[in-house]
């Protein structure tokens, strides 16, 4: 018997766009053995998750396979009947879906759904598959796997239906499993229990997977191999190791440069400045629910300060009290000595103008309606008072400043943008107001990192050339890491802990900020192991 | 499941409140009348003693609200008063063409839902094909007709050139059912095909929206056949839409039928609504109004906590 | 301007034919008194004249040329369609986008008196309200408007919604910008496609709902031509349309013409606003 499970040679996949078949993969050639984990990673429109379920025979609405072969098991599936796929789906291969929540169906509980493959494969009776789920349960740690079963998809918690979908995808004890993207959707510190609990259960029963995500750290725990996908092209494929250490191509080292961009030289800071923003005791709430408690904060005039916080964590509402969208129920905020009037329609212009915010998603930021001339025009002439000549002379100031040339860009809509430009025109209009604070949300987080670092670079340069002063919201410490002068971690709408960006990340820490910081996937391959090993010596020791 | 229960109580108390908004605006809206229904109704020439005898007759004397009070119970227990135009109750006058009503609606709906919702699942399920084009063409139809071009082309045909139907569905209290399924088919039929391409297309777009959702997906890659994920995973959530669509149609049903009992001259209860507003008969409109109305807003009502019944997430909160 | 030009040239052949309808129909409707052979409510020959020289489409029993009244009936009937939908627009959109716009206790209050008219079929409104008022053209116009604009208020508001949930109407909150300038430069223009989308529709309801009150005989009063009204006078001919001879054929079918009149602007008119529906969606992606 050969190890060799899945063989897929010079793949095509092609979608249907504007009443045309483009292509989405480029003849890529993929192999897996036995119980062997293939990381795929790429950047959004790589193709990965397309290649990855074609791995199971199937296309997307709108797809096809236009060329090809792939055996699994010896079996040919480009153009097997639709039973013989059926057969194997679910039995042999099996998938893990980004979202848990949303691939659950919602009208039924937990168990039906894993008894559901055993039973129609005819794998195992309905009451061996009950006692088998509450048994793979147990195995891939959920709480209380005797009942969660009996709960209904929207009754259970982000991380656990991650991990339900895991159990339920071994239900019929596939050779190979697809994962695609399980983990991105959750927090740091879920993330770390439901990559140990897939690791664990796959080398338990020895089930080769396809690993797809985005995120190198994370690949680097889960998969023996890893391939680079580039515009559904394969770039390189190597071992895990060796990819890590010594990756052969310019744009898979480019990837990894990512992760070493830190801010040149600390902030050569203004003698006697002071606090630009001081917040004091400010609480929030929507409705009945309180979502900040008492929040105590300086941020120094030309400084960066990062707050960090997992989702929930009353960051971005924070965000929200600073700008007046949200009038905070106590507390004080001042800017430069004033206090501001905690709604923004109290506040005059001149007080607006200089406090400034940068969102996460730049395509809802920026109206599709309106030409940059006009994105960019509009604060010009509401703050400054800028018109004709000088308004459009300084537009083009505004876009030469963000790279983007003038004459190419100046009377283009967003939707003629690509997600890192839009992100620098929204950059570009928070500059016009001629701002001396800005916010900056999640500005990066929906961004590809090679995009994202370009958009930090910017910003570290405006910051030196301007004096600018950012808080900066992110949930992803290697972020912080590179551009924060000031650390705040927030969880639950409390201020943890807050330090300069040393003190933050060398020990002693908080608990949190321990369990946090120790969460965050490291490009180690023995990271994950190493840790849990730790945190297992540290609950023995307890006990 | 006392989450649910306190949902369905709050809509059933929004339902009863706006059933109760609707009586005063249609008991109040003839209040509006310059002058009152005496004048109206005796003219302007009228003597105040003529004046005075009608306004004691029909009870004008009492104010407002008491006359509203005295109305509303009246109607909540069939006695409707007394129509202006002929003098006789109108309890009596319009009894049997309200069930003549409703029979009709009834049985077009008997026809129209089970079509509509099994060929809408098939166009879903056959997405793009000829029969789907064919539906989506056949809608554009529906809604471009009048109901009366609809009647009039289905008369041409079928009783006129074939002889099949009669073109006049004069139905007679003691004619027996086949009589009266005979004789109503052509109203029947217009009301059907008014409301079918529409419900088909509403189907069809409920069920297409599901088979898109992650989970349904999830369920062709657990390797399920076909139809197990149609009518076991994705019918249990296209319930509620479904029940609206329907719902919404014989709400649509119940007031599309004055027009068609016009054309084809059908003892209902719109046939006398609208001649009660050509002959400005007030207290005959107003109660024909309440009755549509009702029956409206019960209709809408029902489908509203039939949906919030078929909700998992509100039927098992967490 | 030039994208919607633009756009033109990509148009299906089915939005083609809706344009070239409803530019007929406007032709026709605007120019009546060129087009008609005869004036709208004389008598100008026998009864029941038959399909042939002068009256290319007959007579009607008061001995009216058919073709004539059909051509000021789409004048008649279309007019007072258009001018309802536009007051129902006017009245519903301002409300729906300045109640979502504007929110707290004007949106809920707006809402509400909304779904309390919306609890009432809209054709049962309208026939209660016509027996108070009367059946004038005024009192048709006002009614209607103010009940279709119920539906306009709906839409308009919930679009709007849509859009207000956006960043860049943080974006501008944030900046201070007033009401008036939220509305006319962040919300209209995104709400303009679906909004054109729902005028075409609500023109086709008015439309009908008219025709539907003209054929009760409770809309449009004679002797001024209207297509409902036309089809009410010649219903009883239908029962002696045969097809042995042209001649009674054609006799029988007169309700037809006016009806299939009604009909085919309203596919029309449908058609162009599937274009304009399948036009703002793709532009979304």
């Amino acid at each position: 018997m050969t190890d060799l499970l899945l063989d897929m040679t010079d793949i095509r996949i092609e979608g249907r766009s504007e009443r045309r078949w483009k292509p989405i993969i480029n003849g890529v050639n993929l192999r897996l053995n036995r119980g062997e984990i293939l990381g795929l990673i790429g950047e959004s429109g790589a193709g990965k998750s397309t290649l990855g379920l074609a791995a199971m025979g199937y296309t997307k609405g709108g797809c096809r396979i236009s060329g090809g072969s792939i055996k699994f098991d010896g079996q040919e599936m480009v153009g097997a009947s639709h039973n013989t796929l059926r057969k194997l789906r679910g039995a042999r291969i099996a998938y893990v879906a980004q979202s848990a929540a949303a691939a659950f169906n919602p009208a039924y509980k937990l168990i039906d759904q894993y008894c559901e493959g055993p039973v129609k494969h005819g794998v195992m009776g309905r009451d061996e598959a009950q006692r088998d789920a509450v048994e793979l349960y147990r195995k891939i740690r959920l709480p209380n796997p005797d009942q969660i079963g009996f709960r209904y998809p929207h009754q259970v918690s982000g991380g656990q239906l991650q991990r339900a979908m895991t159990a339920m995808a071994m239900s019929c004890r596939p050779d190979l499993i697809i994962f695609d993207e399980p983990t991105t959707a959750l927090d740091v510190t879920t993330q770390i229990e439901v990559l140990a609990a897939i690791r664990d259960i796959v080398r338990e029963y020895n089930t080769a997977a396809i690993y797809i995500t985005h995120d190198l750290a994370v690949v680097a725990q889960m998969a023996d191999r890893i391939k680079v996908l580039l515009r559904g092209d394969e770039v390189e494929e190597a071992p895990a190791r060796q990819m890590l250490s010594d990756p052969q191509e310019d744009y898979t080292k480019s990837l990894w440069a990512v992760r070493e961009f830190r801010r040149e030289a600390p902030q050569a800071q203004p003698e006697g400045t002071g606090p630009l923003v001081e917040i004091t005791d400010i609480t929030a709430a929507y409705g009945p629910i309180k979502v900040l408690d008492k929040i105590d904060l300086t941020i120094p005039r030309g400084s960066t300060v990062a707050i960090v916080g997992e989702s929930g964590s009353g960051k971005s509402t924070l965000a929200r009290v600073i700008m007046g969208l949200l009038p905070p129920s106590t507390g004080q905020i001042k800017f430069d000595g004033t206090p501001l009037p905690k709604s923004s329609r109290e506040r005059t212009p001149d007080l607006q103008r200089h406090v400034q915010m940068i969102h996460q998603m730049a395509d809802t930021a920026l109206n599709p309606k309106h030409r940059i001339r006009e994105t960019l025009g509009r604060p010009l002439e509401f703050f400054l008072g800028l018109k004709g000549k000088a308004k459009e002379d300084r537009i083009r100031e505004l876009l030469t400043l963000i790279e983007l040339n003038p004459d190419e860009f100046i009377d283009r809509l967003p939707s003629e943008l690509s997600g890192g430009q839009k992100q620098r025109i929204c950059i570009a209009r928070a500059l016009a107001a001629e701002p001396e604070f800005i916010i900056c949300d999640e500005v990066t987080s929906a961004l590809d990192q090679l995009v994202a670092e370009g958009i930090l670079r910017l910003l570290d340069r405006l910051q030196r050339e301007m004096n600018l002063t950012y808080m900066f919201i992110t949930h992803d410490l290697a972020t912080v890491r590179s551009i924060a002068d000031k650390v705040v971690v927030m969880q639950h709408g409390v201020i943890v802990e807050q330090g300069t960006k040393d003190e933050i990340f060398s020990p002693p820490h908080k608990p949190y900020t321990e369990l946090l910081l120790s969460s965050v996937p490291e490009m180690d391959p023995d990271w994950l192991t190493d840790l849990l090993q730790e945190r297992g010596d540290i609950l023995a020791a307890k006990d | 499941m006392n989450a649910i229960l306190s949902i369905i109580l709050k809509r059933l108390m929004v339902g009863v409140l706006t059933l109760f908004i609707v009586t005063i605006i249609i008991f109040g809206a003839v209040e509006l009348l310059p002058g009152d229904i005496a004048t109206e109704v005796l003219g302007q020439a009228a003597t105040e003693e003529s004046l005075n005898a009608f306004r004691e007759k029909y009870d004008l004397n009492r104010p407002l609200h008491e006359r509203y009070l005295s109305w509303l119970g009246g109607a909540v227990t069939g006695d409707f008063g007394i129509s202006l135009a002929n003098q006789r109750p109108i309890g009596e006058l319009i009894g049997q063409r309200a069930a003549n009503t409703f029979f009709l609606a009834g049985y077009a709906a008997a026809i129209a839902v089970p079509i509509a919702v099994v060929s809408g699942m098939l166009a879903a399920l056959y997405n793009g094909s000829v029969f789907d084009r064919m539906l989506s063409s056949s809608t554009l139809a529906a809604i471009s007709f009048p109901e009366f071009f609809i009647a009039y082309i289905l008369i041409l045909i079928f009783s006129v050139a074939l002889g099949w139907f009669p073109s006049l569905a004069n139905v007679d209290v003691g004619d027996g059912v086949g009589e009266r399924l005979y004789r109503t088919f052509l109203p029947a039929m217009t009301l059907t095909l008014i409301v079918l391409a529409y419900m088909m297309r509403m189907t069809r777009a409920a069920i297409l929206n599901l088979l898109a959702l992650p989970y349904i997906e999830m369920a062709h890659l657990k390797g399920m056949k076909r139809w197990r994920v149609i009518a076991v995973h994705a019918l249990p959530n296209a319930l509620a839409p479904i029940i609206n669509v329907i719902a919404l149609n014989l709400a649509y049903l119940i007031v599309g039928v004055v027009l068609v009992e016009v054309v084809f001259v059908y003892p209902g209860l719109g046939q006398i609504l609208v001649d009660a507003v050509s002959n400005r008969d007030v207290t005959v409109v107003q109660a024909a109004c309440l009755i549509f109305a009702a029956t409206y807003i019960i209709l809408n009502l029902l489908a509203d906590i039939l949906s919030i019944i078929a909700n998992p997430r509100l039927m098992h909160p967490r | 301007m030039q994208n919607f030009m633009n756009n033109l040239r990509d148009a299906p052949v089915s939005a083609w034919i809706g344009i070239a309808i409803v530019v007929i129909y406007a032709v026709l409707a605007i120019g009546a008194p060129l087009f008609a052979p005869f004036t709208e409510r004389a008598s100008v020959g026998v009864q029941y004249h038959p399909w042939s020289a002068p009256h290319y489409l007959g007579t009607d029993a008061l001995g009216r040329d058919v073709l004539s009244r059909l051509i000021y009936g789409a004048r008649n009937t279309v007019g007072i369609a258009l001018l309802t939908t536009a007051l129902a627009f006017l009245l519903g959109a301002t409300f729906g986008l300045l109640a979502a716009t504007l929110g707290g206790w004007f949106d809920a209050i707006a809402a509400r008196v909304v779904d309390v008219l919306m609890a009432i079929p809209p054709l049962i409104f309208a026939l209660l309200i016509l027996t108070i008022t009367g059946t004038s053209v005024l009192s048709l116009v006002l009614v209607i408007a103010v009940l279709d604009s119920t539906r306009v208020f709906r839409l308009s508001r919930a679009v709007a919604q849509g859009i207000l949930t956006m960043d860049y109407i943080e974006v501008a909150r944030m900046r201070g910008e007033g009401l008036l300038w939220l509305i006319r430069k962040e919300v209209l223009p995104n709400a303009a496609a679906p909004m054109i989308a729902e005028f075409g529709l609500r023109f086709c309801f008015v439309f009908l709902f008219i025709s539907a009150l003209s054929f009760l005989g409770l809309g449009i009063q004679p002797p001024t031509a209207d297509w409902g009204g036309m089809v009410r006078e010649s219903a009883k001919l239908i029962g002696f349309a045969n097809f042995s001879s042209w001649q009674a054929a054609t006799f029988g079918l007169a309700p037809l013409l006016p009806a299939g009149a009604i009909a085919l602007l309203t596919i029309g008119v449908n058609l162009i606003v599937d274009w304009v529906l399948h036009m703002s969606s793709g532009l979304k992606e």
